[in-house]
């Protein structure tokens, strides 16, 4: 099981927004009458994304009433899923896949070049506040390997220097194009496909 | 090698869009109502005699799963739940789905939710495949708009409707009941079978979960005929199989490949071979991580299917394979298998809240050479505590790798970990009954 705490400073209160209102009452209508329970944990994704990537205690009271839960339901659901982020991870939130299949392609060289962008460890802010990294399990993008993920776009075919360059970009502001770094087309084998060729560049 | 006109996936790279119009070029959503109209029991027995078996790492057989789906409707409506929490380290063949042939998939639910009389049906994607997310999501709306979806779908007279639900990063979603429990918005924390989920699944209602990939060939196994899918490979294991092939090789990819193939087949003519050649081979994970290693003398002469890797007392999986290659040190990778495992229990059971940290522990400092040549016999015997000693297969899926290691490469954990214990036995007394009287004794 991995560990989480809420933040220590939590703001006072929390509400959705209009557009956020709109988008819940639109996913609360996805599941049957009186199981309104089960959009909670695409609620918390629209407070986490409302409240500048992390959710606050108070976003998970207002989401308890919102749906007519307990509270401490929210706060199960919450703290053990690890895709919640319980507390500031900055406007560009960097994971690294190092699970084995990135491991051996050479993971650990994203994992430096995320130490001396960002930030000495993990979980930690950067020193102008916009972003932090940290290790994660595995990504589900094992062939495009080593890969990470800044907020929901996927980087993939790395390496250190080109680790350097994204997170420059991210430093900056910019949001840098997301897929393979090594020009290669999705999932194929590069330079050796041996499928479905007649359909190559159709 | 397979032909390309029997693979089922033609857009597996995207070379030609994954719009609705490009899709029904390539055959889907053509004709869906001349399969419905043949009724259930038929397309049940199609799927049957197809010996389609679930994709997911189970490879339990899904005419026998959709004939457990009760006949009449009672109270309780029905639900189809298609699994696309796709975690298993290794894996990345249903986000090629996802975000290339969702209409192969849309189709599948359809006609399979027809099958089981479910019209509602939930798709549960992982919560970092946001963006592929997206995209089937568009897929879907595409399919309202043709009205392929929703009232009277695509003709068939049966009303249907789709729901994207995301997870938010946690592996044991992908546990079937574990995945109702998220998806009623719960803690992930699998629950006791049986009741199973045909009977008794979400919202307590009679419930089919499959894989997205079981789902998508399904549409393409009723056109083609269940005689020309159970051609392929052979018998029991049939079909055609996205095998992902990751890890130490030239060109990893993913790939479309009859069931059976030999395994070296995959990694010389589609991976490109193992970096540093064939020789350089060390060992290979065949069906994601929670399947024991298979060291390089008998990746000579696998082949891919289930029975035929449980034969080499592995498993197909989800036919992820992770090639490792001389330059790894194999105990560390072991290791960060098992800090994934450690990291991903549910926590609900303790044998594998526990155990599952005790084996990374313990694998850590033995790639490190701190641990003591009573450990490595210790280790295994953590396993085997864990093992069979769960509510969910998280055990099995845990303690499997590291018994794989130990199964193969005993040798090379003694040799690096030969310090004495620091309290050596002196008599009989079982390990576990008053161990601490003997230690402060001896200390």
């Amino acid at each position: 099981m991995s560990l989480r705490k809420p933040a220590k400073d939590q703001p006072e209160s929390f509400e959705f927004n209009a557009s956020s209102l709109e988008e819940a009452n639109h996913i609360v209508a996805k599941y049957p009458k009186g199981k309104q329970q089960s959009a909670v944990m695409a609620l918390l994704y629209i407070a986490q994304r409302q409240n500048n990537n992390w959710i606050p205690l108070a976003a998970m009271k207002y989401i308890a009433k919102f749906l007519d839960m307990p509270y401490i339901k929210v706060y199960e659901v919450a703290t053990f899923y690890t895709m919640y982020n319980l507390s500031p991870v900055g406007k560009y939130f960097v994971q690294v896949c190092t699970t084995t299949p990135c491991m051996i392609r050479g993971a650990n060289k994203l994992v430096e070049a995320c130490k001396e962008k960002i930030s000495e460890n993990e979980c930690e802010l950067s020193s102008d506040k916009s972003c932090s990294w940290m290790e994660v399990e595995c990504l589900g993008a094992c062939v495009t390997a080593p890969m990470m993920q800044i907020n929901d776009d996927y980087y993939e075919d790395l390496d250190k220097e080109k680790t350097s360059e994204i997170l420059d970009k991210i430093l900056n502001g910019e949001t840098p194009k997301p897929g393979s770094y090594r020009g290669r087309i999705n999932n194929e084998p590069e330079n050796n496909r041996k499928t479905l060729t007649d359909l190559k560049n159709a | 090698m397979l032909k390309d006109q029997d693979r089922i996936f033609q857009n597996l790279y995207n070379d030609k869009g994954s719009d609705v119009v490009a899709s029904q070029s390539r055959g889907d959503w053509v004709n869906t109502k001349e399969i419905t109209d043949k009724g259930r029991d038929w397309i049940i027995n199609e799927i049957k005699e197809s010996q389609l078996r679930g994709r997911g790492g189970a490879g339990f057989p899904t005419g026998l799963k959709w004939s457990f789906a009760p006949k009449e409707v009672g109270s309780r409506p029905h639900y189809l739940v298609i699994n696309g929490d796709e975690s298993e380290p290794g894996t990345c063949k249903d986000r090629d789905i996802l975000r290339f042939e969702p209409h192969k998939l849309i189709e599948g639910c359809l006609i399979a939710s027809y099958a089981v009389q479910a019209h509602v049906c939930y798709i549960y994607i992982r919560g970092e495949y946001f963006v592929d997310g997206q995209k089937l999501q568009a897929a879907i709306d595409e399919a309202y708009d043709k009205k392929l979806l929703g009232k009277n779908a695509a003709g068939t007279g049966w009303d249907l409707d789709i729901y994207i639900h995301y997870g938010a990063g946690a592996y044991i979603c992908g546990e079937e009941t574990a995945l109702l429990e998220s998806l009623e918005g719960k803690k992930g924390q699998p629950r006791l079978k049986p009741p199973f989920p045909a009977l008794i699944g979400l919202y307590g209602c009679p419930t089919i979960i499959n894989n997205v990939e079981t789902i998508a060939v399904v549409p393409t196994i009723l056109r083609r005929g269940a005689k020309w899918f159970a051609s392929l490979g052979r018998e029991k294991n049939t079909g055609t199989k996205i095998f992902c092939i990751s890890g130490n090789v030239n060109n990893p990819c993913n790939v479309e490949e009859e069931m059976s193939i030999p395994l070296k087949e995959l990694i010389e003519v589609h991976a490109g071979g193992v970096i540093g050649g064939w020789d350089n081979l060390q060992a290979v994970i065949p069906g994601g991580s929670s399947m024991p290693l298979i060291p390089k003398d008998r990746c000579e002469t696998l082949k891919m299917d289930f029975d035929a890797c449980v034969e080499e007392k592995s498993g197909l999986g989800t036919a992820g394979i992770v090639v490792i290659n001389k330059d790894q040190d194999i105990i560390k990778c072991m290791a960060r298998i098992a800090r994934f495992y450690k990291h991903e229990s549910c926590g609900q059971c303790t044998p594998c809240r526990e155990g599952s940290g005790w084996m990374w522990r313990m694998l850590e400092r033995m790639a490190k050479g701190d641990a003591t040549k009573d450990e490595v016999d210790m280790l295994g015997d953590v396993t085997t505590q864990i093992a069979g000693h769960t509510i969910c297969a998280f055990g099995e899926g845990s303690s499997w790798p590291v018994q794989g290691l130990l199964r193969h490469f005993k040798k090379e954990i003694q040799d690096r970990n030969n310090l004495d214990p620091i309290v050596q036995k002196k008599n009989n007394i079982p390990y576990l009954v008053d161990q601490h009287l003997l230690d402060k004794k001896n200390a």
